[in-house]
């Protein structure tokens, strides 16, 4: 055979960690062992992560895919003519046609797991660089119209509007303005940005050249978190390569407009997640949350006027210019307008991005997508949001996954991420780690939070272990008042959140039973 | 992979860091460029930053003691970070930690460090779909086991 075919092997970390490059290499051999010819490009991954390494090869029909792919499984591949589609056990067939695929719309994810993520060419033969060729055509206020009109908020979990944002970092007068890409994911069941980052990095690049052209910032910084080691090794990569061909730079695609790019790496906080402690890592210094007003989008980054935007919510920004803002907002609910990318995680079967118009019920993203739990036990709940969301139980299932369903049933959104837990998880537990997790990563400037973290684990032990019960609980549900309503930022004021949903939905697993309004010691 | 440090001489560390003098908020960056040259901080790494950056040695000691990921000690060869974060305990990382500590005697919640590897918890790594996860010096092991771990860390047993 003398074509060349074309293999896709993921080089997101999340396939790296189980085996993706053994199998690499094992194809790239075992094809040279039967003289065949391939060229195998490393891709990021397409987020069906129970599937990982999926091996995807390019046929005339489409690209036919094969997954989980282990090293012990390359001989029968080729036994069975993968190269040319062949059906295997591992087959999936046509990844697009494969219904957990293409009963998604993926807009923001419309190239990770398809493209090489180094290779410009590919990604403006997949509808890159369209957006940022027409928003320099574009007058700055039409741009930031564009992106208010398309009804897009924050998808880092304080749902903002974008638009608002970028407009009031516009008409900031400034010598200097910032656009600064929050990447500092480390809620715990996000993987979005992750994967972004690693599966379309120039995504990302065209959307912070994009909101610096709209609200004229000449710098950027993207601040990755450390423990993101393979997306901060293709960041660097991406933006050296779109320095080269002046994506970056001086002058923006021959605009003569400027937009220079920089990464910092964090250095482990998780509050440095929350914007105003991101500006002050990002100057350098102890990662403390500031008091607001004043607010980033007039005295940001060293002062100036900067806008901060999450991961998603920039790299939502080229669709919407490409496509057009109507386009954009005929997807989702409500004033949860477009797509979210959410991430099924923990005990799971299915586990990976799902994204889809805001709006669909946790039930269908859990039980559907999701196929339930890993352990094949039955789901108990499912905490959405990160570790600062509430546990939902079965019976909120049917929720509609958007930003104010979730409130009204005293949830959130956050960052779009749904970890599952079967039937063995202890609520109490849970409770105490949300408190426990408070006071390790607590930035100390606030005593509801730095103090009242440590109070909550000590006070939830007392209540697992039947010390005064009543007078505990009663305690902790006022502490968790305390830490709501006098935190400076989300870390303090939302930790009640998980664990107010852990003793409303699962109070036996404290040891106590439901009263309306509240709940009592059992045993009292 | 092992990585192999150069010794921290005084020298070289301010070599190292020199050209921040000319960049504005630095210190958190001459900070980690340190320790990715020497794989940690020495002492003397925090009066080189300081004069440096025109700032007080209590200005880069308040930055260096913040970050959790700052090391004032040469990591062992290997180093290994387990996640404890929510979707990872909902994968078994709990059990994770029990065998990793009974069989190749790293106690995550102890931070043990042995001649060929220490131990640190970890609150999300980003693979939580395929829990529990593991880094160990930037290798990242998905549905982690102690097998895994330990051809990681080069043991053979």
């Amino acid at each position: 055979m003398s074509d060349v075919t074309v293999v896709y092997v993921p080089r997101d970390a999340a396939s790296l960690s189980v085996g993706a490059d053994d199998v690499a290499q094992l194809i790239q051999e075992e094809a040279g062992n039967r003289g065949l010819s391939v060229k195998i490009v490393r891709n990021g991954s397409r987020g069906a992560l129970w599937l990982e390494p999926l091996v995807e090869v390019a046929t005339p029909d489409g690209r036919v895919g094969y997954g989980p792919v282990g090293v012990g499984d390359v001989a029968a591949l080729f036994e069975s003519g993968f190269l040319t589609g062949g059906s295997h056990a591992l087959s999936l067939g046509i990844v697009d046609d494969h219904p957990w695929f293409s009963a998604q719309s993926r807009l923001t994810f419309a190239r990770v797991g398809v493209v090489d993520p180094l290779s410009v060419s590919d990604y403006e033969a997949h509808g890159g660089l369209v957006a940022l060729r027409k928003a320099l055509t574009m007058s700055p206020g039409a741009i930031v119209e564009e992106v208010t009109s398309s009804g897009l908020r924050g998808r880092g979990g304080a749902g903002f509007p974008a638009g608002i944002k970028w407009r009031a970092v516009l008409q900031a007068a400034g010598d200097q303005k910032y656009v600064c890409c929050n990447a500092d994911e480390g809620d715990s069941g996000t993987f979005a940005d992750r994967m972004l980052m690693e599966g379309d990095p120039f995504s990302l690049i065209e959307a912070m050249a994009i909101a610096g052209i709209a609200v004229g910032a000449t710098k950027g910084l993207i601040y990755v978190r450390s423990e993101y080691p393979h997306a901060v090794a293709t960041m660097r990569a991406a933006i050296v390569l779109a320095n080269e061909f002046k994506i970056l730079g001086a002058d923006v695609l021959g605009s003569g407009k400027t937009f220079y790019l920089e990464l910092r790496v964090g250095a482990g906080s998780y509050v440095c997640g929350e914007e105003t402690a991101m500006l002050e890592s990002l100057e350098g210094k102890r990662g403390v949350v500031r008091a607001k007003p004043p607010i980033p989008a007039l005295e940001g980054l060293f002062g100036k006027p900067t806008i901060i935007n999450n991961v998603m919510t920039l790299a939502s920004v080229p669709w919407i210019i490409s496509n057009g803002a109507s386009k954009y907002e005929e997807f989702g609910t409500g004033r949860s307008r477009g797509t979210q990318v959410f991430q099924l995680a923990g005990n799971v079967a299915q586990g990976g991005i799902v994204e889809l118009a805001l709006g669909v019920s946790l039930r269908e993203l859990v039980d559907g997508f999701g196929g339930g739990t890993r352990t094949g036990r039955p789901v108990k709940t499912a905490q959405v949001g990160g570790p600062l969301g509430s546990y939902l139980p079965l019976s909120s299932f049917d929720v509609s996954m958007d930003y104010e369903s979730l409130i009204e049933i005293g949830g959130m959104l956050g960052h779009g991420g749904v970890v599952v837990f079967d039937d063995t998880v202890d609520m109490a537990a849970q409770a105490r780690f949300a408190m426990s997790f408070c006071a390790e990563e607590s930035c100390g400037k606030c005593t509801p939070c730095r103090i009242g973290s440590i109070r909550g684990v000590e006070t939830i032990d007392k209540i697992v272990s039947g010390e005064k019960r009543g007078e505990n609980l009663e305690l902790l549900l006022d502490l968790c008042e305390v830490m709501t309503e006098g935190s400076l930022c989300a870390m303090g004021s939302l930790t009640p959140l998980p664990v107010r949903s852990a003793i409303n939905h699962f109070p036996s697993d404290f040891g106590i039973e439901p009263i309306l309004g509240g709940a009592r010691d059992a045993t009292s | 992979m092992t990585t192999t440090w150069p010794a921290a001489l005084d020298e070289d560390i301010r070599n190292a860091i020199s050209h921040f003098s000319q960049v504005e908020g630095s210190i958190l960056l001459a900070l980690q460029t340190i320790q990715e040259t020497f794989g940690y901080v020495p002492d003397s790494g925090l009066n080189a930053v300081a004069e440096t950056c025109n700032v007080s040695r209590a200005d880069v000691y308040g930055v260096f003691t913040y970050y959790s990921d700052l090391r004032s000690t040469p990591p062992a060869p290997y180093l290994v970070k387990v996640c404890l974060a929510e979707a990872c305990q909902a994968s078994g990382s709990d059990a994770l930690v029990s065998d990793l500590k009974a069989e190749l005697g790293l106690d995550v919640h102890a931070k043990s460090r042995n001649e060929d590897a220490e131990v640190q918890s970890v609150f999300c790594l980003g693979n939580c779909a395929l829990g529990p996860a593991v880094l160990v010096n930037g290798q990242l092991i998905g549905r982690a086991t102690t097998a895994k771990v330990r051809a990681a860390i080069g043991r053979t047993k």
